[in-house]
């Protein structure tokens, strides 16, 4: 089987296990919506604070939800060994990296995109060069939480305390990918008078193909050894 | 030769599991592993399997040193273990029809092979709802599906009913007849030395015997 079609196929048994246990997905939303309220509690009743902090509380709201959907997502996988059986059918490592890689960063951006309009309604922010730039930032900046993240969780899930480890071992390499999330996401909603939106979005865009080409490198060892 | 392993040895913090164990072990053949508990089996059919490293030693597999050659040994390669090795959220076909997909094996064939193990009527049926019996039966089928040259069988007949079990014979048989090693690590010796044509017998990691069966 060719590389892609290894992919596609471990990309579709994700999608059905995870359609089949609803329930996660659904945790996770509500966390990541209580998430959103809890900041606004936090920054108080000014409207205009709020706003303007909208971006930086929505990718928050994000990536802490982000890390129960990664951790959930390779625990999956060592139910019953199953990533040993994958292993023992020859299954390239690189291919059972992007394909779980892939269906997290679906997830992520599927999540981002409920996020979206309730931290707008919720905070007050306008998104002022239109939503479906926002949701392109999304979906770079979910690429940028997926790779790392589902590298670091198949670490981390070997581990006694994989749930501690894992934001341990990944918000500091997500600092940078998130930093630009944050920006660009600002400079949408804002207003982008001196015109960095692109900038922002490039040095993201370079983030991701780092950290996917790294990642997807390294995995073959981190399962094997 | 299928196996050839030379001074592996494995080491679990200061403890060796295995201990300079060397083998030859070629095709068309049963080899019955037998020890008490913790004696090693499992961490041996584990290295055999290229699944866990060797703390040192040589595993060859088809004349090939395995860990350089993970994919294509890896390929011929079947295996049944303490754990089911089953996604329990996809059903029984499901299973199977990924395990042909990525092996190259025949999905034609895989509602036949449940038929074969008695799951006809409960292809349909996720594993997680399945008893241990019928999710070993599961992995009978998955085992017949990739058809591998060498076999690797944890306790083979664990949680099996007595139909289970003539089934697993069965497939023992079969295997060995189509020229596959089959490496059966059982505590049910008597069944086991019935199948078998080679016995070894591990202690606290080492091989103390390699002896033929007597037919």
């Amino acid at each position: 089987m060719t590389f892609v079609g290894e992919v596609l196929t471990l990309v579709a048994k994700d999608l059905r296990l995870e359609w089949r246990s609803r329930a996660r997905i659904n945790a996770t939303l509500f966390f990541a919506l209580l998430t959103l309220l809890l900041f606004s509690f936090a920054a108080g009743p000014a409207q205009a604070l709020q706003a303007a902090n909208a971006p930086g509380y929505l990718w928050l709201a994000l990536l802490l939800s982000s890390v129960l959907l990664l951790g959930e997502s390779l625990r999956i996988e060592l139910e019953n060994d199953s990533l040993e059986a994958l292993r023992a059918m020859a299954v390239d490592a690189r291919a059972l990296f992007v394909s779980k890689a892939l269906t997290n960063a679906l997830f992520c951006f599927l999540l981002g995109v409920v996020l979206v309009p309730v931290a707008v309604g919720l905070y007050g922010a306008e998104v002022k060069l239109g939503f479906p730039r926002l949701v392109g930032v999304v979906a770079l900046g979910t690429l940028a939480i997926a790779a790392p993240g589902t590298l670091y969780a198949t670490i981390a899930v070997q581990i006694r305390a994989r749930d501690v480890l894992l934001p341990l071992l990944l918000f500091p390499v997500l600092v940078p990918g998130l930093l630009a999330s944050v920006r660009a996401s600002s400079l949408i909603m804002q207003g982008d008078p001196m015109d960095q939106t692109g900038s922002w979005l490039l040095l993201l865009a370079v983030f991701d193909a780092l950290y996917w080409i790294l990642c997807t490198l390294m995995y073959g060892r981190v399962i094997e050894d | 030769m299928f196996v050839r392993l030379v001074d592996v040895s494995k080491r679990y913090g200061g403890r060796w599991a295995v201990a300079r164990v060397s083998l030859e072990l070629d095709r068309s053949a049963v080899v019955l592993l037998t020890g008490d508990n913790g004696a090693g089996k499992t961490t041996l059919l584990k290295i055999i399997a290229t699944l866990q490293r060797p703390t040192s030693g040589e595993v060859e597999l088809f004349g090939v040193r395995a860990l350089d050659n993970l994919k294509s040994v890896r390929r011929r390669l079947g295996l049944i273990t303490h754990q089911a090795h089953l996604y329990f959220d996809l059903t029984a076909r499901e299973n199977l029809l990924l395990v042909a997909r990525l092996t190259g094996g025949d999905p034609q064939a895989v509602d036949g092979l449940l038929a074969r193990v008695g799951l006809a009527d409960r292809r349909s049926q996720l594993v997680r709802t399945m008893s241990a019996g019928q999710k070993r039966r599961v992995s009978v089928a998955k085992l017949l599906l990739q058809r591998p040259q060498i076999a690797l069988l944890d306790e083979p007949f664990t949680q099996l009913d007595p139909g289970g079990v003539e089934l697993m014979e069965e497939v023992v048989r079969e295997l060995r007849g189509a020229g596959s090693l089959v490496i059966l690590a059982t505590h049910d010796i008597d069944r086991g030395k019935a199948l078998a044509d080679a016995h070894l017998t591990l202690a606290q990691g080492t091989a103390e015997s390699l002896t033929k069966v007597a037919a």
